[in-house]
């Protein structure tokens, strides 16, 4: 088993760590003052700090995307469930006097709801989670939308402009509030059996049924839980820029918070959650992006490196490639001995 | 002939023709065959990218990568054309050729590393779209005395519509799909897959093999939906055609297919792009609808369809069951709702 306080130093755990030291220092080589992080005003800044910054939403929609993916599940709704928590927050600042909280709560509330929908059509209609997230991912834009009439509603909130871009502690606000995020579910997971029983579920549903494991239940609660971060993120990502932007809240945000789960190493096909390599995957991502934006190459090439490390990522992490692989080196230690 | 396999078609048929006849009972505009033939020629290269993506679903699988490939060949056969004056007609060759070459990629990466479909097309989609970006950051209009005489051949229907160029080759893309699928042993290997992969093999079905050339005849498809793009809109666009691997897949559910694989029509993806087409012209000419009401209409129908899917599978099984046993076990479906 696998725990995010202590992972086991093995070679599968470290190559993600590896992969996100040795990128920063290559960045730092070609970037010089990269590593830099300067104190002003009480504030910590530097381009690390900012990549932390920046990684905030997708990180948080990664986590809960590692425990959908954990129970054999995938959420593509995320980016519009993105929209319409930015949605809810900007219409309800700008339209009533509700309490900041109130307003923050809604849009979660918002968020766990489409999760609640999602996690229904995937275990009471059994639906395959591609196909039910995806009727979301086509709709949901349509919804927020609906709800900023179909224009980029901007507002102005103090506790809202602390979210987005405040500091507490030094840190930044955002950065505070995932990091309490994931520590807290880092802790339910792994300080209580609940973990156990979503990698239960995803290596096989039905058995877990039949150990009396409530598997329609898990599933329910992990695409609730996925909503309630992609929720967070939302809120987030609509505080910074002040405003809801239905279209592009969020887009193509669940590529890249799938690709962290599997640079993380979760297996597609269910059955492991790695809570602490998730969150690294990620920086990994908002890394390379920062990387390729300060190197001076063409923003366009970040697609393709995206691509190419997830297609490599894949390739390594594929049995084919390992059989193949371990048959190749029997055969040179035969040929060696036979010599 | 009325068997499960078919209802869901019937089904299409159905919707389809009730909402046109909403269109000819609410709009006078309806009524010319004007706004069909209109419907085949906007929705010509989601018809193809759909025909395409059927065969994808039929085996079980799913390429996302198509709306990537569409804005791929649409800004490559700009670059052909107007940046190096190739020929349209060998432009769109050598465009057809890139886009199987790397649907046939895709492909060998799903079938010999046995790596799911949905991620690896999920990378295609990044990689296409970054392609796109490295050829051209700019709309470039494709201007070529070829094209505009493509564009002129129009042939006229009885009440004021017409055939355009792109929906006569959506036409011909379409009908070589239906007989390949139904027709060929490509074909029949594509639903035995869907059906049973496992079973398949031991059939002698040569599920590799035919996994590649599944992959690699979307690409193909997908690319000449870029090329009937690029001449429908007269340009390339690196972000042309985002999400339209979702309206694909819509078509492709709406038409009747099985998202688990095994059962569908190709016919089924032509009806299903059409009634999205429909209902997006019936949002115009409603005049008071904003365009998000499409999206959010079409969220909903493929709902409805998915779950009178799992409804029909569940009856039907249910029935065969008890045709077979004298007491069927308590579907767990039903068990925990």
């Amino acid at each position: 088993m696998q725990f995010v306080s202590k992972p086991r130093p093995d070679a599968k755990t470290l190559a993600p760590v590896i992969s996100l030291f040795v990128l920063i220092m290559g960045t730092s080589l070609v970037t010089p003052g990269f590593l830099d992080i300067s104190i002003v005003d009480g504030h910590i800044y530097g381009s690390l700090v900012d990549i932390v910054h920046r990684a905030t939403p997708m990180l948080l929609v990664a986590v809960g995307m590692a425990i959908v993916i954990g129970t054999k599940g995938i959420d593509l709704s995320v980016g519009s469930i993105i929209a319409i928590s930015g949605a809810v927050t900007a219409v309800l600042t700008v339209n009533t006097e509700w309490l900041p909280f109130v307003v923050m709560g809604c849009a979660l509330l918002a968020g766990m709801a489409c999760g609640l929908w999602n996690g229904l059509l995937v275990t009471v209609f059994g639906i395959q989670p591609i196909v039910a997230t995806l009727i979301l991912m086509v709709a949901g834009r349509g919804i927020a939308q609906m709800i900023t009439g179909g224009q980029i509603v901007t507002f102005h909130s103090e506790f809202f402009n602390a979210i987005g871009n405040g500091f507490f502690a030094g840190l930044p606000l955002r950065v505070v509030l995932a990091i309490v995020i994931v520590v807290a579910t880092a802790l339910v997971l792994r300080k209580t059996a609940l973990g156990l029983f979503f990698e239960s579920v995803g290596a096989n549903a039905e058995s877990s049924r039949l150990m009396g494991i409530d598997s329609r239940m898990l599933i329910l609660i992990a695409y609730v839980f996925s909503g309630f971060c992609s929720a967070m993120a939302g809120i987030i990502l609509a505080a910074d820029i002040r405003g809801a932007d239905a279209n592009n809240a969020g887009l193509w945000l669940e590529l890249d918070a799938i690709l962290a789960v599997v640079i993380a190493g979760a297996s597609l096909s269910g059955g492991r959650i790695y809570l602490g390599l998730t969150v690294i995957g990620a920086l990994i991502i908002q890394t390379l992006t920062t990387a390729i934006l300060t190197s001076g190459l063409p923003a366009q090439y970040n697609l393709i490196v995206k691509a190419s490390i997830v297609l490599l990522v894949l390739l390594i992490q594929s049995s084919r490639t390992r059989d193949f692989v371990k048959s190749r080196l029997m055969l040179a230690r035969r040929s060696s001995h036979v010599e | 002939m009325l068997n499960e396999r078919v209802l869901p078609l019937i089904a299409t048929i159905v919707v389809f023709v009730l909402l046109y006849g909403y269109g000819i009972y609410e709009y006078k505009g309806f009524r010319d065959t004007l706004v069909f033939t209109n419907l085949l020629t906007d929705n010509a290269f989601l018809i193809v990218t759909a025909v395409g993506m059927s065969f994808v679903i039929i085996s079980g699988g799913i390429d996302l990568s198509v709306g990537s490939m569409i804005a791929f060949i649409g800004v490559l056969l700009a670059y052909l054309i107007s940046g190096l004056g190739i020929h349209p007609v060998f432009a769109a060759v050598i465009a057809l050729c890139v886009a199987t070459f790397f649907g046939t990629m895709m492909g060998v990466i799903i079938a010999y590393f046995d790596i799911q479909p949905f991620i690896v097309t999920l990378a295609g989609l990044f990689l296409f779209r970054g392609l796109a970006y490295l050829i051209n950051l700019d709309s470039v209009p494709i201007d070529h005395s070829f094209l505009v005489t493509l564009a002129e051949i129009y042939v006229p229907l009885p009440g004021r519509g017409g055939l355009t160029f792109i929906a006569m080759a959506m036409i011909v893309l379409l009908v070589i799909g239906m007989v390949v699928a139904k027709r060929t042993r490509f074909g029949l290997n594509v639903y035995a897959i869907g059906g049973d992969k496992q079973s398949a093999s031991l059939l002698g079905v040569p599920v590799n093999r035919t996994l590649v050339k599944i992959y690699a005849l979307s690409g193909f498809y997908s690319g000449a939906a870029g090329i009937v793009f690029a001449i429908y809109t007269g340009s390339g666009y690196p972000l042309a055609a985002v999400g339209v691997e979702l309206d694909a897949i819509a078509a492709v559910v709406i038409g009747g297919t099985l998202l688990t694989g095994g059962v569908g029509f190709v016919v089924g993806a032509f009806l299903g792009a059409l009634i999205q087409g429909i209902i997006q012209t019936l949002i115009i000419f409603d005049g008071t609808l904003n365009s998000w009401w499409t999206k959010v209409a079409i969220g909903v129908l493929l709902l409805l369809f998915i779950l009178m899917q799992k409804g029909i599978v569940h009856f039907t099984k249910r029935y065969t069951e008890k045709s077979v046993k004298p007491e069927p076990e308590a579907v767990p479906v039903t068990k925990a709702a």
